[in-house]
C-alpha cells in the first residue's frame, strides 16, 4: 500500500513504577491502521488496551514510562513531539471518546460550551459559527431539538444522550482518527447497540480511522476491519477481522471465542466456554507465553521466548504452536 | 495456577495492621514531632517547680529587665532574664506552660462534651433534633467568638476559671460539625442496624457501636480545639480582659512586654515563640492523627 | 432558584434573631446596666434611678422586645461612655473594618489559591511541601504575636510602615497581612485537596482530550468545580475575621468597630458591646448566605435542578 498509515505503532511498551516493582503493563505491541479502517482492540480488563489508545493520545499520566520504536500519526513521530504540537493533534485530527459518559463531561459548563470549545482550540471561527456547528453535530448523533440541548448542562442528561454528546465533541473537528475506549460498557444494553450503529455509521460517513476497544467480541464481529486481540500486555493474535473469527490460531482468542454464544449455533441450555485461572502478574520481569498458565496446550517451550507467526494475508500470532499443529477447536 | 497461589500466600504474609499502624506513625515525620514536642512541653510544665528554682511571681525591683543568656549582661541566675517588674522569665514561662495546657485540656474537654452530644444525637436521631442541632451550630458560628468571650469575661471578671469555661462553651462547634457527620456515616453501616435488629437500646448503640467508631475523629477535633483555646486565652489575656495579672499567662507576658518591645525585643519573642512552638506541635498531633487514621492513607 | 434563595433568606433571619436574643440575655445576665452607667461615684439612689428611667427595671422579655423592636429600625440606644446614638458611632467606624476585611480576604484569596493550584498539580514537590509549611506556620502563628513582630521588623528595625493610626493605605498594610494569614491556611489547604480531587476526574481527561492547553484545563476546567467549597470557606473565613479585627485593630490602632468594641468592652458600655456583636454576626450572617447564592450560581447542580 503506497498510502501512509494513519496511524502506525512498533514496539509500544508501557511501565508502571509501583511500590512492589515495576508493572509491565504493555509489552512490545505493533499494528497499523489505514484511513477508513476500523480496528478492535479486544481483551480483559488490565490486558492493557485501555493504556494503548491513552498512549496513543498521548494522555497517559506522566508517572507511566511509555516508549516504542515508532509511533507515528500520519508519517508524524508523535514520541518527542513537542506538548503545543501534541495538542494541535488532540482533538483536532485525533480524537478520544471514553468509556464514562456520567463522569466524563464538566458539570460546570453547558453542553453547548463544551461542544463549542472543542471547535474553538483548534479552528479560528467565531462563538456563533462553533455553535453552529454544535446544532449541526448534535442532530448528526441523532439529537432532537439540538438548539435547546445546548444551553442544558450534563445532569440533565441520560448517560445515553451524555455519550451522545461526547461522540459530537469527538467529531467536531472532522478527525482522522477516532479512538473509542469501551464506549457504551456504562450504558443500559438498548441503548448500547445504537450508539454503536450511530459510531459506525459515522465512522464510515466521515471516513475516519477508529480504534475501538471492547471486550465484547460480538461488537467486534459487526463493525471491525481488523482485530487485534491483547492479553497480559502483548497483542497474542491480530488479523482481518475474517481471519480472525474464521480461522484463530492463538488459543487465547479460540477460548475467547467459544465464550460467545453463536445464533444458529448455540443450542439454548448449551454451556458456553470459559477460560479457567486468571490474567498472572505484571510486576517485575514477565518471560515467555503470560497466556501458559491457563493454556491446554502448554508445555515447557512456553516458558521462553514465544515466535511470531506471520501469514500472507497479515494475520500472525505469538505462540509456540503454528497454525499447522494446533489441536483444532 | 502457580501465580494464584502466590498472590494468596503475598496477601496472607503482609504485613499486619499493627505493623502497618507502627510503619504509618513512623513514616509521618510531623506526627513525630508534634508528639515529641508536646510530651517535653507537658514535662517541662509538670516539672515546672523544679526546673525553675525560681518563684515566678517573687519581684525584685533590682534586677529588673535582665536580658536573657545569649545577650550580654545576662545574669546566670535569670537564664532567660527578667521583666520590668524583675520577675525570672524562665520561670514564669515554665508555669505559663501549665496555664496553656490546662485552658486547652478543660476547655476542650467541655466543649467536647457539648458538642459530641449534640452532634452524635443529630446524626444518630436526624429529622428534628437534627434540625435543631444545625440550626444551633450555624447561631454559634455566627456569633463573633473573641467579641462574645471578651465580654462575658469583663462582666463575670477575669480569673482562670472563667476564662476556661467561656471558652468550654464557645468552641463546641467544630465537634457538633464532625461528629455529626461522622455519625451520620456510620448510622447507615451493616453492623449498626444489626445491632437495632438483636434489639439493643439506643444508650447501648451509641456508646458501644458508634461511639467507638468516631473515636478517631473526635481524638482528632480535640487536638485541633485544644489549640484553638490555647490561642483565643492568650489573645484575650493580652487584650487585657483574659486572666488577669500576676498569672503567668503567655498572653499576658507578651501584653506586659509590648512597652518594652521597641528596645528589647526578646520579651516578646520568648513568650510569642514559647506559644507558637506549642499550638504547633499540638496541631501537628492533630493532623498526624488524622493522616494516619484516614481510611484513603492506608495503602 | 428562588425557592431557595428564600428558604436560605428565612434560615438566615431566624439565625439573627437567636443569636440576638442570645447576646442580649447573656450581657443581661451577667451585669449590672445601671450601675455600670451610673458610674463608680454614684449612689444606690442614683442607680436606682437610673434603673427606672432606662426601664431596666422592667421583666427581661419586655426588654428585650424593645430593644429589638428599636435595632430593626437601626436604632441600638445611646452609648453609656460616648452619649451618642451607637448606631452612628458603629457606622462612623465600620468602613476602616471593612475595608480591612476585604483587604484581608483578598490577601488571603490571592495567596492561598495559586498556592493550592500548584500543590496540588504538583503533589510531594518542592512547592507542595513550601505551601505545606506556610499553612501549618500560619495555622500555629498567634496572630496578635504575629503582629507584633510585623510591627518590630517593618516599623522599629526598618522603618518602613507605620506602628499605628488608620491615617494612609500603609497603616493597611500589616494588618492585611496578619488578617490575612490567619484566613489563608484553611483557604489553601481546601484548595489543594479540591483540585486534587478534580484533576483525577475523567472530564479534566476529556478536556486534554479535546487538545486544550494545561493553563485552560487547570484554570477552565478543574479550578471552577474545586473553587465551589472554597466559596464557602471564603465567606466563613471573611465573618470570623471580621469578628477578629478586634485583635489586629487593637494591635495597630486601627480606628475601626473592632477597636470600638475593645474599648466598649473595657468602659462596660454595654449597648455599643450588643449592637457590635449583632453587626458582626450580620456580616457573617449574609456573607455565608451571599456564598449560598453564589455556590448556587457556579454550581449547576443546585442552581438547575
Amino acid at each position: 500500500m503506497s498510502e501512509e498509515p494513519i496511524l502506525a505503532v512498533e514496539g509500544l511498551t508501557i511501565d508502571i513504577p509501583m511500590a512492589q516493582g515495576t508493572l509491565h503493563a504493555v509489552r512490545g505491541i505493533d499494528f497499523e491502521l489505514n484511513r477508513g479502517e476500523t480496528l478492535c482492540i479486544v481483551g480483559e480488563s488490565g490486558s492493557g488496551k485501555s493504556l494503548t489508545s491513552l498512549a496513543v493520545m498521548g494522555l497517559l499520566p506522566k508517572r507511566l514510562e511509555c516508549t516504542a520504536r515508532k509511533l507515528a500519526f500520519c508519517g508524524t513521530e508523535l514520541q518527542g513531539l513537542p506538548p503545543s504540537a501534541m495538542r494541535q493533534l488532540r482533538g483536532n485530527r485525533m480524537a478520544m471518546i471514553f468509556q464514562e459518559p456520567m463522569t466524563s463531561l464538566n458539570p460546570a459548563y453547558t453542553i453547548g460550551d463544551q461542544l463549542a470549545e472543542a471547535l474553538l482550540l483548534h479552528r479560528r471561527v467565531g462563538k456563533a459559527e462553533a455553535r453552529t456547528r454544535a446544532v449541526e453535530l448534535l442532530g448528526k448523533v441523532g439529537i432532537t431539538a439540538a438548539e435547546s440541548r445546548l444551553s442544558q448542562y450534563p445532569h440533565q442528561l441520560s448517560g445515553g444522550l451524555r455519550q451522545r454528546v461526547m461522540i459530537a465533541m469527538a467529531l467536531m473537528c472532522e478527525p482522522e482518527l477516532v479512538i473509542a475506549d469501551e464506549p457504551t460498557t456504562a450504558l443500559d444494553v438498548t441503548i448500547q447497540a445504537q450508539i454503536l450503529r450511530l459510531l459506525v455509521d459515522l465512522q464510515r460517513e466521515m471516513n475516519m480511522a477508529m480504534i475501538l476497544v471492547t471486550h465484547d467480541l460480538g461488537v467486534v464481529a459487526r463493525v471491525a476491519d481488523k482485530v487485534a486481540v491483547m492479553y497480559a500486555g502483548e497483542v497474542v493474535e491480530q488479523g482481518t477481522a475474517r481471519e480472525i473469527f474464521e480461522n484463530p490460531s492463538h488459543p487465547y482468542t479460540q477460548g475467547l471465542l467459544r465464550c460467545i454464544p453463536v445464533p444458529g449455533r448455540t443450542k439454548p441450555g448449551e454451556h458456553l466456554g470459559s477460560i479457567p485461572g486468571i490474567v498472572p502478574s505484571l510486576i517485575g520481569k514477565v518471560e515467555g507465553c503470560a497466556f501458559r498458565t491457563r493454556c491446554d496446550l502448554a508445555e515447557s517451550a512456553c516458558a521462553k521466548p514465544i515466535p511470531i507467526h506471520e501469514t500472507e494475508g497479515g494475520h500472525s500470532w505469538r505462540c509456540i504452536h503454528s497454525h499447522m499443529d494446533r489441536m483444532p477447536a | 495456577m502457580a501465580s494464584n497461589i502466590d498472590t494468596l500466600a503475598q496477601e496472607i504474609q503482609g504485613p499486619s495492621p499493627a505493623a502497618l499502624l507502627r510503619r504509618r506513625v513512623f513514616g509521618h515525620y510531623g506526627l513525630l514531632f508534634g508528639v515529641t514536642v508536646l510530651i517535653v512541653i507537658v514535662a517541662l510544665a509538670v516539672l515546672a517547680p523544679l526546673l525553675a528554682g525560681q518563684d515566678p511571681y517573687a519581684q525584685s525591683l533590682v534586677a529588673r529587665m535582665k536580658p536573657p543568656f545569649w545577650m550580654e549582661g545576662s545574669d546566670p541566675n535569670h537564664l532567660l532574664g527578667t521583666d520590668h517588674l524583675g520577675r525570672d522569665y524562665l520561670a514564669r514561662l515554665l508555669y505559663g506552660a501549665r496555664i496553656s495546657l490546662a485552658i486547652g485540656l478543660i476547655a476542650a474537654l467541655i466543649s467536647g462534651l457539648i458538642g459530641t452530644t449534640m452532634g452524635v444525637a443529630a446524626g444518630y436521631f436526624g429529622g428534628r433534633v437534627d434540625l435543631v442541632v444545625t440550626f444551633l451550630i450555624n447561631v454559634r458560628l455566627a456569633m463573633p467568638v473573641v467579641l462574645v468571650a471578651l465580654a462575658v469575661v469583663a462582666v463575670l471578671g477575669g480569673s482562670l476559671q472563667v476564662v476556661i469555661v467561656v471558652l468550654g462553651f464557645l468552641l463546641w462547634d467544630r465537634f457538633a460539625v464532625v461528629m455529626r457527620s461522622s455519625t451520620l456515616q456510620v448510622r447507615g453501616l451493616e453492623y449498626v442496624n444489626a445491632a437495632k435488629a438483636i434489639g439493643c437500646s439506643t444508650r447501648r448503640i451509641i456508646l458501644s457501636e458508634i461511639m467507638p467508631n468516631i473515636l478517631n475523629n473526635l481524638i482528632v477535633v480535640m487536638t485541633l480545639e485544644m489549640a484553638h483555646a490555647i490561642l483565643l486565652e492568650a489573645a484575650l489575656s493580652f487584650l487585657g480582659l483574659g486572666v488577669q495579672p500576676p498569672t503567668p499567662s503567655w498572653g499576658l507576658m507578651i501584653s506586659e512586654g509590648k512597652q518594652m518591645m521597641l528596645f528589647e525585643p526578646w520579651v516578646i519573642a520568648i513568650p510569642g515563640v514559647a506559644l507558637f512552638i506549642l499550638v504547633l506541635a499540638i496541631n501537628l498531633l492533630g493532623d498526624g492523627l488524622r493522616d494516619i487514621t484516614a481510611p484513603e492513607n492506608r495503602s | 432558584m428562588l425557592t431557595f434563595a428564600l428558604k436560605r433568606l428565612g434560615l438566615a433571619v431566624l439565625v439573627a434573631l437567636t443569636v440576638s436574643a442570645v447576646s442580649f440575655s447573656l450581657l443581661y445576665l451577667s451585669g449590672d446596666p445601671a450601675s455600670a452607667m451610673a458610674g463608680e461615684t454614684a449612689t444606690s439612689a442614683d442607680i436606682e434611678s437610673i434603673r427606672t428611667l432606662y426601664g431596666f427595671d422592667r421583666p427581661f422579655l419586655v426588654q428585650y422586645a424593645d430593644w429589638l423592636f428599636n435595632a430593626l429600625q437601626g436604632d441600638f440606644g445611646q452609648s453609656y461612655y460616648f452619649k451618642l446614638p451607637v448606631s452612628q458611632l458603629i457606622a462612623d467606624r465600620l468602613s476602616i473594618t471593612m475595608l480591612l476585611g476585604v483587604c484581608g480576604i483578598s490577601f488571603a484569596l490571592v495567596t492561598a489559591i495559586p498556592l493550592g493550584v500548584a500543590a496540588a498539580v504538583r503533589p510531594n514537590s518542592f512547592i507542595d511541601r513550601t505551601a505545606l509549611f506556610i499553612s501549618v506556620m500560619g495555622q500555629a502563628m498567634p496572630s496578635f504575636w504575629f503582629g507584633l513582630v510585623l510591627i518590630v521588623i517593618f516599623s522599629i528595625q526598618l522603618n518602613w510602615l507605620p506602628p499605628s493610626g488608620s491615617g494612609g493605605w500603609k497603616n493597611f498594610i500589616m494588618p492585611t497581612v496578619v488578617l490575612g494569614y490567619y484566613a489563608m491556611p484553611a483557604i489553601m489547604r481546601l484548595t489543594r485537596a479540591g483540585m486534587l480531587e478534580v484533576l483525577n476526574a475523567d472530564y479534566i481527561r476529556t478536556a486534554r482530550a479535546k487538545g486544550a492547553g494545561e493553563w485552560r484545563v487547570m484554570f477552565k476546567h478543574a479550578l471552577r468545580n474545586a473553587v465551589v467549597p472554597v466559596v464557602s470557606l471564603a465567606a466563613v473565613q471573611m465573618g470570623f475575621m471580621l469578628g477578629g479585627s478586634i485583635v489586629v485593630e487593637s494591635i495597630f490602632a486601627l480606628h475601626g468597630a473592632g477597636y470600638l468594641a475593645w474599648e466598649s468592652i473595657g468602659r462596660n458600655d454595654l449597648p455599643t458591646v450588643q449592637a457590635l456583636i449583632l453587626v458582626f454576626a450580620g456580616f457573617y450572617i449574609v456573607f455565608t448566605f451571599l456564598s449560598d447564592l453564589a455556590n448556587a450560581w457556579l454550581d449547576p447542580r443546585i442552581r438547575v435542578g
